[in-house]
């Protein structure tokens, strides 16, 4: 009897699970979704403690506290600190399904209980879930860095890589052969730990997004394995949804850099540049905060390109501010978000809305591009490699055909950077040098500060006069 | 476990497969990144496996084993569901902030 509760909370858990996505497709109903998918890991929670296997509940409850414990501050740190926080969550997903598949191995190892089918998924379950762990891991330390976000390279590296991960599969097919080569197990735990570390290890700061997003493909992947191993559709039904959504992304990712997995994942991206630089220096134009305040109130149509930096200097409030001044004047003001805007998908969207911005202004890079030769003022606030013209014309450059925002053809564009050194991925800009370009060089907060309270000074003169 | 088991496993793994496809296809590239956390804390279904691991207590192993594993699903699921609805109740529309 409580085996068919336990079934049909499942069943009552996958589907909520599945509305808890359809609903997250517009801003007005997602909240709405997280509602369902908590009322969906409540039915399941609730139909697995049903099982009679369960004889104690004390590491049951204290597991539970402490993970609320640790939960909580998680789900409070910045929202700059959010793609950190989630590769640390793929990192837990991955732990979780590789512990899993080890209990299991141990446990159906000593009660005799091991056949070639159960001992395959568990293989398969413990690779992916441990690479997914160390990766994860590793991934967050870029993000926060304190690992070096530049590529680690070394000469035969992914032959090494790949070697690690072949020897992992042809002692997983051995144990799947023979299940009781017990001392086999340890060395796959081993080589997936490892292979996850070396996997991530030689790819850039600027590639995080697209690996993030593959990390939360294979952490999906572990818990349909795990649901192969504890014979469960719930698990695999809900790690499907992860896999296929991490998958969509990643390609959402690739595609928004023109490039493919194998290039992501074995060609070093964002190594600085070595060739000479320096003979083309061309004059820059440079411009003062007010100077940037006239053009604005000037314009009838204003983007706005925003790029991590922004973020990194906590500007996105003074962004709101010139935002309503111009607002209130009647301009058009919008921004224009890269796909790989931020450092995981969709960040950038989310770093916005945290500063109250509409988020119908918050426009799509192919939408926008069409509508840029139109618009008096384009300004760059932190971003780099997302509006560099070489992207479209130097096919020497390593961004060469990755699709942009096409910043240049506004009449006038105003960049904001601290100074003219390269960007995250190192890469130098023509747009900085342009005829229509004014760079206003200082640190993005004071001066986007200055802009605002320039367009404010202009408003109380006014309605003075 | 016999063939038939086996195939409606793969069964569930292909309908869900195209499910997730579509029904993330549909979603605004606005919520990317609660997309992602929402999955996260959905995925740490896992729970379901480290539960029953931690309890049925079959060898001190496997149970400390299960007791992280469920550690590290709680804080998912914590951490997940909190920070996707503290993002998405962020996102205002235009007049209503």
């Amino acid at each position: 009897m409580s085996e068919l509760v336990t079934q049909f909370s499942y069943l009552v858990a996958a589907t909520l699970f599945i509305f808890s996505l359809r609903w997250l497709n517009r801003p007005k109903t997602a909240r709405q979704g997280v509602f369902a998918g908590v009322a969906g890991m409540a039915a399941a929670v609730f139909g697995t403690l049903l099982h009679p296997e369960i004889v104690n509940f004390t590491w049951i409850a204290i597991a539970v506290v402490a993970g609320t414990l640790v939960g909580v501050p998680l789900s409070r740190v910045p929202l700059t600190a959010v793609p950190q926080r989630t590769a640390i969550s793929h990192a837990f997903g991955g732990l979780a399904a590789g512990l899993v598949g080890t209990a299991k191995y141990a446990i159906w190892l000593q009660d005799g209980e091991l056949t070639a089918f159960r001992t395959g998924a568990i293989v398969v379950e413990v690779i992916l879930g441990f690479l997914t762990f160390t990766g994860s891991l590793m991934a967050a330390g870029k993000l926060q860095e304190v690992i070096p976000t530049r590529p680690i390279t070394y000469r035969g590296q992914n032959a090494v890589n790949l070697s690690l991960l072949a020897v992992a599969v042809v002692a997983g097919v051995w144990l799947v052969v023979d299940p009781t080569q017990s001392q086999l197990f340890p060395v796959i735990v081993g080589l997936s730990l490892a292979f996850g570390v070396l996997l991530i290890i030689p790819i850039g700061g600027a590639d995080m997004p697209t690996v993030i997003s593959l990390l939360n493909s294979y952490a999906g992947l572990s818990a349909v394995a795990m649901g192969f191993v504890l014979e469960n559709q719930l698990l695999i039904v809900a790690g499907a949804l992860d896999g296929s959504s991490g998958l969509i992304l990643s390609i959402i990712m690739c595609r928004a850099m023109n490039r493919s997995f194998t290039n992501v994942l074995f060609g070093a991206f964002g190594q600085v540049q070595t060739k000479a630089v320096a003979a083309e220096a061309k004059p820059v134009k440079s411009a003062t905060a007010q100077d940037a305040a006239d053009y604005l109130i000037n314009a009838q149509r204003v983007v706005f390109v925003p790029g991590y930096g922004m973020a990194v200097a906590q500007a996105q409030h003074r962004v709101r501010e010139i935002y309503d001044e111009l607002s209130k004047r009647g301009v058009d003001v919008r921004f224009a978000i890269h796909p790989v805007a931020g450092r995981m998908p969709g960040h950038m969207n989310v770093l916005l809305a945290e500063a109250e911005i509409p988020y119908e202004s918050l426009v799509e890079m192919d939408e926008i591009n069409p509508e840029l030769p139109q618009t008096d003022v384009c300004v760059v606030v932190g971003a780099n490699d997302v509006v560099n013209p070489a992207a479209r014309t130097d096919k020497s450059s390593p961004i060469y055909g990755m699709p942009i925002i096409d910043a240049d053809k506004a009449r006038v564009v105003l960049a904001n950077k601290r100074s003219m050194n390269p960007g995250f991925a190192g890469i130098d800009n023509a747009l900085y040098t342009a005829d229509n370009t004014l760079m206003v060089f200082g640190d993005a907060k004071a001066v986007l500060g200055d802009i605002a309270a320039a367009l404010r000074a202009e408003g109380e003169g006014k309605a003075a006069a | 476990m016999s063939a038939l088991d086996l195939f409606s496993m793969l069964f569930g793994l292909m309908l869900a497969t195209f499910v997730g496809f579509y029904v993330i296809q549909n979603v605004s590239r606005l919520l990317h990144t609660p997309l992602m956390s929402l999955t996260n804390a959905i995925s740490a279904i896992a729970i379901v496996g480290s539960v029953i691991i931690a309890g049925e207590q079959k060898s001190t192993f496997s149970t400390v084993l299960g007791a992280v594993a469920v550690f590290a699903s709680v804080t998912n699921i914590v951490s997940g569901f909190l920070i996707t609805d503290r993002m998405l109740k962020m996102f205002k529309e235009k007049g209503r902030s």
